[in-house]
């Protein structure tokens, strides 16, 4: 039968949600702090260079295929390359397109100086020490500690995985969202998706405790299958990496917007993009997440459609938040097509990894809240 | 259109190859350039087509990767409507409801079909299209692939130096690893590897190997679209052949699965009777936990259990089962679900001659909160007049001050019947079908009525009431519990979630499985020196390239003895590199070269110099390593 209730870990939870989200404040402002400073420095590197060698901001603009070049150069290389590539003796449908192997990045290393630079493409932590960044990902780890407690106790206080109403899935969503950035900073260099990431959580957080607050209680029957703990976990794991992956895409085409600009000798307005890799690294990393992500979400999708037969005896009912899950899969594995697509550009791919991610915001928020079906158990 | 299976038409016969580097344009040149053409002829020729060439046009635009992206962007577009709009499949009432509620456009709607979104003209229209279009994708690109399969890996490229991923080995000549040897290792060290090798020109001047992996790539591909298709006819197949049916049973009954077993039938197109497997369950308890802990969800159900009594066939021994909410019953290729549950006050009515005309419990329709339910008694055997009752059951009764009654909790702990009642003609006897949970006052007398000096009337559990005028009397006995179940036969599941695991599959084994390609090129030096080089291509995405590059020089180094310094490329940068080269071995670590980073007009200066030093190798490594400054030094 099921378990009993705590009250007093369920308040201790949102004590913790409530700290968490402060600690991730703080984390915040460092990481914007660390944005603002970083391309200032950088600037002021760029112009005391610039007047060293007492080039013309145009003339430097000429160098600037340093960097600018990986993302402009790349269609121009994949054409050339194309010619190099000893030619696939399988056919494809008409229009399929040669991607570029990923190993891009090294071109740009070596290579820090310039106008319109952009960061090393490899994503990999660089010599020089930034210290609000350091900062900064030190009081995310606090905050990520607290947040897990937080989520923990929760789970204890309910007597189950804390994922049953928009209140959890709010408060544990931004802790995986958290949690799954602070992973992949272990292997790659992605503080600057540190203000979205974190100022993402905190919103998360703090609608969760202000809109959507809910005691710990326990599940309705419907709720109660092991596939609550498979399916949702998935999603929930996906969704974060969708979230990253959108952060990428769309510094992506705001890099590759900053790119061509300076590239055409304007001026370089977005600063702020020096501490960003180019457009085509941060295309085929997005690329690499948005893989996994996807196959995530065909597992999220089957899981759905097993446990909607278990629950409602058929797998499949067009119920609406099943349809919005097969928009999300069709957008994404348009998106699969699209970087697969001869004529179509990364640019265009991005857009499409943007809309995905504005379904599945869309799926979680709005379907969740105004929209009757079956899964209308959300705790509202 | 199939630019990509002419090439190996194009190329020569296997093992044929004439190795002949320098004369052979690196294979793949004429490809892109042919398709081009070809895209182009394509083009300019239209107008001219007859109407065969217009159906082939046609048809490679439906099969290129263009359209299906379109119509699966189109796809996606295409199932929103069915979000914002309520569903006839869902929920019929509310569609007729909702085009009462907007009279504007209610209709319009409807004759769009955007109540019937997933089988609308449009909406099939668009997924038929995709999936002939998958298909005329899928089996060009699978013959194809077949085909690659079973061929040789391509001829070795005049210049392997302008491959993604290229690097060099120098064996000394006190080694006594001649050309050919060295080949022939590299080629064993690739087999080990998971490739297939073709070997040329073993004996010649300048050996050399052509080697490929990564073949399930292609196929994981192939497989997870099939699969997609088998997935689609999977769930059509289901329609056709499935059923499904709905029951109400209140503790003690027991279901037949037979057509008149069920309440509500459902069946796909190619349903017979003769499909149903007549067994049975019986109801025997229904048990539900509430919560009484939660602060705002107090009296929320929180477990329901049916205790049931379940006979494969009727002579089958009786067996005991558990019918819960997310745990179906499985039986006789069916299963039945626990959908809805609710009480069922026991009645027994008596008619004006003083017989009982009804007796047993009435399926009360939940309402409200706590299972406040309505109830419609209907009793058409009363004699002489028909009699029947509408009113509402609370489990567990409460009034307001102002006298509006609910119930304040969802067990059974004041029930409570209040009805009104009637006599006259039901319409029962004419045959129409009629909703048991409705009933049509407007041909009946009322007898009891709130605004009746009757009033109306209310019952607890054992109390009976005497109807006015010597109509008869009604007696509330008891309570039970009933549970709504669904039965769903589909027999498309099974092969649906097989389709969909073996699609998953495919997609993994397409995403994560790398297909690559290696050349290897010996010869000797004039000094005696062995030289190797060998270059990387990968097909489609690969960001292990360079890492594969890595292996492969480690694993040759490490079969000539090579210093294993010169085996890193990624730690130390080209410009550096030779520098740490060990002074026996003028080796040259691989940069790597993405078609991207390739550029000749890199600004960096460390990029520059290897550049620059690397095109001068690359011009033609084996032959003229002497000039090269790396084995100037060396000398
Ligand atoms: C039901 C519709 C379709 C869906 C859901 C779908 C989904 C996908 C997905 C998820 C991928 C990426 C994973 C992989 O490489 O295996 C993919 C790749 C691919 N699809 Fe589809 N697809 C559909 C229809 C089509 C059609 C109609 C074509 C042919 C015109 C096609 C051609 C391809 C090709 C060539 C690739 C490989 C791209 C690459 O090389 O990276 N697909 N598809």
């Amino acid at each position: 039968m099921p378990f009993s209730i705590n009250e007093t870990m369920g308040q201790y939870s949102e004590l913790f949600m409530l700290l968490a989200a402060g600690t991730y404040t703080v984390a915040f402002v460092a990481f914007a702090w660390d944005l603002a400073k970083s391309s200032k420095m950088l600037r002021a590197v760029d112009l005391k260079a610039a007047a060293a060698s007492g080039t013309s901001a145009g003339a430097a603009s000429v160098k600037v295929p340093v960097g600018a070049g990986v993302g402009a150069g790349v269609r121009a290389g994949a054409a050339t390359g194309a010619a190099d590539r000893a030619d696939s003796d399988v056919s494809g449908p008409a229009g399929r397109a040669e991607r570029p192997t990923s190993s891009v990045s090294r071109a740009a290393q070596g290579s820090t100086t310039g106008v319109g630079q952009t960061a090393d493409g490899g994503m990999r932590y660089g010599a020089e020490r930034r210290a609000p960044a350091r900062v900064a990902v030190a009081v995310t780890v606090l905050g990520a500690a607290i947040h897990a407690a937080g989520v923990i106790t929760r789970a204890i206080g309910a007597g189950r995985v804390p994922w049953g109403n928009m209140y959890e899935f709010l408060s544990t969503g931004a802790f995986v969202a958290v949690a799954v950035f602070l992973v992949v900073l272990i292997r790659r260099d992605l503080r600057f998706l540190g203000t979205f990431v974190i100022g993402l959580a905190v919103i998360m957080l703090v609608a969760a405790s202000v809109a959507f607050w809910t005691p710990v209680g326990h599940l309705v029957p419907a709720l109660q299958s092991y596939w609550l703990i498979i399916h949702v976990s998935i999603a929930v794991m996906s969704s974060a990496l969708f979230t990253l992956t959108f952060a990428m895409s769309a510094l992506q085409l705001l890099q590759s917007h900053r790119q061509k600009a300076v590239a055409s000798g304007g001026a370089d307005k977005l600063g702020f993009l020096r501490l960003v890799p180019s457009a085509l690294s941060l295309e085929n990393l997005s690329y690499r997440i948005n893989a996994i992500a996807f196959i995530g979400w065909t597992f999220t999708l089957m899981f759905g459609a097993i446990w909607a037969e278990k629950a409602w005896g058929r797998f499949w009912g067009w119920d609406t938040k099943e349809v919005w899950t097969f928009v999300i899969w069709v957008v994404y594995a348009g998106y699969l097509h699209a970087r697969a697509t001869r004529g179509w550009t990364g640019t265009r791919a991005a857009w499409l990894s943007i809309v995905g991610y504005l379904c599945v915001v869309f799926n979680f928020t709005i379907v969740n809240q105004f929209f009757n079906g079956l899964h209308s158990y959300s705790g509202l | 259109m199939s630019e990509r299976v002419n090439v190996p038409k194009k190329s020569p016969a296997p093992g044929s190859t004439p190795d002949a580097a320098g004369t052979a344009s690196p294979p793949g040149t004429a490809s892109p350039l042919a398709a081009a053409v070809s895209a182009a002829k394509a083009e300019a020729v239209l107008p001219t087509l007859g109407p065969l060439g217009m159906l082939r046009w046609a048809w490679t635009q439906l099969t290129s990767m263009r359209t299906a992206l379109f119509l699966l962007l189109m796809l996606a577009v295409a199932a929103v409507p069915g979000s914002l709009f309520p569903q006839r499949p869902a929920n019929p009432s509310i569609v007729t409801q909702y085009i009462k509620d907007h009279p504007d456009y209610g209709k319009l709607l409807d004759s769009l079909q955007l109540y019937d979104v997933y089988s609308s003209a449009w909406f099939s229209a668009i997924y038929i299209l995709l999936f002939i279009s998958l298909i005329g994708c899928v089996v060009p690109r699978a013959i194809a692939h077949y085909k690659a399969m079973r061929s040789q890996p391509p001829r070795t490229p005049a210049r392997l130096s302008r491959l993604p991923e290229y690097g060099t080995l120098v064996i000394p000549a006190d080694a006594g690893i001649p050309a050919s040897s060295a080949i022939t290792d590299a080629a064993g060290l690739l087999k080990k590897r998971g490739y297939r090798v073709d070997v040329r020109n073993h004996d010649g001047a300048r050996p050399s190997l052509g080697a490929e992996r990564g073949f399930l790539r292609e196929v994981g591909n192939l497989v997870f679209h099939s699969a997609l298709i088998g997935v689609l006819i999977s769930v059509a197949a289901g329609g056709l052949f499935g059923y499904s049916g709905q029951r109400i049973l209140v503790e003690g009954d027991t279901f037949v699965n037979t057509l008149v077993g069920y309440d509500q039938f459902t069946p796909g197109t190619n349903f017979q009777s003769s499909q149903l497997q007549p067994y049975s369950v019986q109801l025997d308890k229904f048990r539900i936990t509430f919560d009484r802990e939660s602060k705002g969800k107090f009296g929320q159900p929180i477990d329901f259990t049916a205790d049931v009594t379940t006979k494969e066939t009727p002579d089958a021994p009786a067996k005991k089962e558990v019918l819960k909410v997310n745990d179906p019953l499985s039986l006789g290729g069916t299963s039945m679900y626990l959908t809805g549950n609710g009480y069922a006050p026991v009645v027994t009515v008596r008619d004006g001659s003083g017989n009982v005309a009804m007796q047993g419990p009435v399926v009360a329709k939940l309402q409200g909160d706590n299972y406040y339910s309505s109830i419609v008694i209907k009793v058409p055997d009363a004699k002489p007049e028909q009699l029947a009752f509408a009113g509402f059951f609370l489990p567990t009764a409460f009034v307001t001050e102002k006298g509006v009654s609910f119930s304040g909790d969802p067990e059974l702990i004041n029930p409570q019947l209040s009805l009104n009642s009637y006599y006259g003609d039901l319409g029962l006897n004419d045959g129409s079908p009629q909703n048991v949970f409705e009933l049509d006052v407007k041909k009946l007398t009322p007898l009891n009525a709130r605004n009746l000096d009757t009033k109306g009337i209310t019952l607890a559990p054992g109390a009976s009431y005497t109807l006015p005028d010597g109509k008869g009397s009604i007696s509330f006995d008891g309570v039970k519990r009933y549970v709504g179940v669904d039965i769903h036969h589909n027999p498309g599941q099974l092969f649906a979630l097989i389709f969909a695991l073996v699609a998953v599959a495919g997609l993994v084994t397409s995403l994560y499985v790398n297909r690559r390609r290696v050349w290897v090129r010996t010869g000797t030096h004039e000094d005696g020196r062995t030289m190797v080089e060998y270059g990387l291509l990968a097909r489609g995405e690969d960001h292990r390239l360079a890492g594969e590059a890595k292996a492969i020089r480690s694993l040759l180094a490490g079969a000539w003895a090579l210093d294993e310094d010169t085996v890193s490329p990624d730690d130390a940068p080209p410009a550096s590199a030779p520098a740490s080269a060990a002074p026996a071995s003028a080796s040259q670590p691989a940069p790597s070269r993405g078609a991207d980073n390739g550029r000749a007009d890199t600004g960096a200066p460390g990029a520059a110099v290897a550049q620059s030093s690397l095109e001068h190798s690359a011009a033609d490594f084996i032959q003229s390593t002497a000039g090269s400054p790396e084995s100037k030094k060396d000398q």
